[in-house]
């Protein structure tokens, strides 16, 4: 099964959850960090990096013997990654989203594929689990084909080991995190009990329901704020499946990187009770 | 003579200059010897997510002018204009199209060596 930790906004404790889940996890799993503007899930669970490669994304070199200034590609590139300036064609890498179209559409077939740099792939091991991360390039702007890359990776990677996979997604609802909840089994929600947090709940939600997945969520500092993400979930029949408390230890042990589900008996019983809920909610199919 | 494009608000010579390059309303597109005009509207790249300033380029190319008038231009449209051989002169905003021209006219303009913006 494949469970995506996802947040309508950041800071809510996404990847708190997935440190501790992964910690807790019965059976082989490996932690999967989608957050690839800004990962941070290997702070928690001090990964051993095997390797890291270099991702790549394809993007166009036009022979510009072959061009004939036809403009096929420049009218067709939604991004103005290629155009015709006058008697040049010119290309802008960094806007390319890497489609393809410019090159099939081509009469002359005077576009080949150069390439670009998109940020590294980092795959390791996190005691007996195993660990998957990306790091997209300072600078370059689109994640998903990173997030791409590292899917296809952890595809592999179960195929080869089998067991389950916790993807730590990016905050928000835009682009970056749909990609990284959209082909997974379980979609996990951590928000907090405030009025922002409810807001930025209804959103994940609006994004998320379509993909007709499992949907639950974790209220994390609970105890502060007021009852209106509780009353939403109920009212929605979103399942509440574990409260984290809004409390200074927990706090401390985050900034000092510590996994909080081995803080305490009763944090590692919040987890694992999580787990467990995962499990059965996710076996039981599409009720949420 | 070469002709010049000025962003602007409006199609008339009496409009505003648009501050914003990529983003513009549209082009009047002057003769500065004669003063005649056309208008190109720039809803194109309006209407775009990402490449305005790329598109509007594009357009300030094919429209034959070789003199850009404008307040502010991007890195990815001053690299386009660069490429095309389309001069820019920026920080002509806060006066109308024919005031812009006029100063241009005069020479008390400098021709800029990287985008503002």
């Amino acid at each position: 099964m494949l469970i995506s930790i996802a947040s309508g906004k950041g800071g809510t404790g996404k990847t708190t959850v997935s440190a501790s889940l992964t910690t807790v996890w019965d059976g082989p799993v490996t932690a999967v960090d989608l957050d690839v503007e800004e990962p941070n899930l290997h702070l928690f669970l001090n990964p051993w990096i095997a390797s890291e490669d270099k991702v790549y994304l394809n993007v166009p070199e036009v022979d510009e013997s072959l061009c004939t200034l036809c403009r096929e590609c420049s009218s067709l590139c939604q991004f103005k990654a290629i155009n015709v300036m006058g008697s040049a064609i010119l290309t802008f890498p960094e806007m390319c989203h890497g489609c393809g179209g410019c090159m099939a559409i081509c009469p002359e077939k005077a576009i080949s594929w150069g390439r670009r740099e998109l940020g590294t792939l980092s795959t390791g091991k996190s005691g007996f689990n195993d660990f998957l991360m990306g790091r997209l390039r300072v600078g370059e702007a689109m994640s998903p084909p990173l997030m791409r890359a590292v899917k296809e990776r952890l595809v592999k990677n179960l195929d080869h080991r089998g067991g389950d996979a916790i993807i730590d997604a990016p905050p928000g609802v835009s682009c970056p995190a749909v990609c990284a909840v959209m082909d997974t089994d379980f979609i996990l929600l951590v928000t907090e009990p405030t009025p922002f947090g409810l807001h930025d709940f209804k959103l994940a939600l609006e994004a998320f329901v379509p993909f007709n997945k499992p949907v639950a969520a974790v209220i994390n500092r609970s105890g502060l704020g007021d009852a209106g993400v509780e009353r939403f979930c109920s009212e929605q029949g979103i399942p509440v499946l574990a409260h984290i408390p809004f409390d200074r230890d927990i706090a401390g042990a985050y900034s000092r990187g510590k996994v909080i589900a081995e803080l305490s008996p009763e944090l590692r019983s919040v987890f694992v009770q999580l787990a467990r809920s995962i499990k059965e909610m996710g076996a039981g199919g599409r009720d949420a | 003579m070469t002709k010049v494009a000025v962003t602007s608000e409006g199609p008339n010579m009496q409009d505003m200059v648009d501050p914003r390059f990529g983003r513009a309303g549209g082009f009047v597109v002057v003769d500065p010897e004669t003063m005649e005009h056309e208008y190109v509207d720039n809803g194109q790249s309006q209407a775009m997510a990402h490449g305005a300033g790329i598109q509007a380029a594009q357009t300030i190319a094919d429209s034959g002018a070789k003199v850009l008038l404008t307040g502010f231009v991007g890195p990815k449209a001053f690299e386009a204009l660069k490429a095309v051989g389309i001069k820019v002169i920026q920080n002509l905003d806060n006066m109308s199209v024919e005031q812009a021209v006029q100063r241009y006219k005069s020479g008390d303009v400098q021709y800029a060596q990287q985008p503002n913006k």
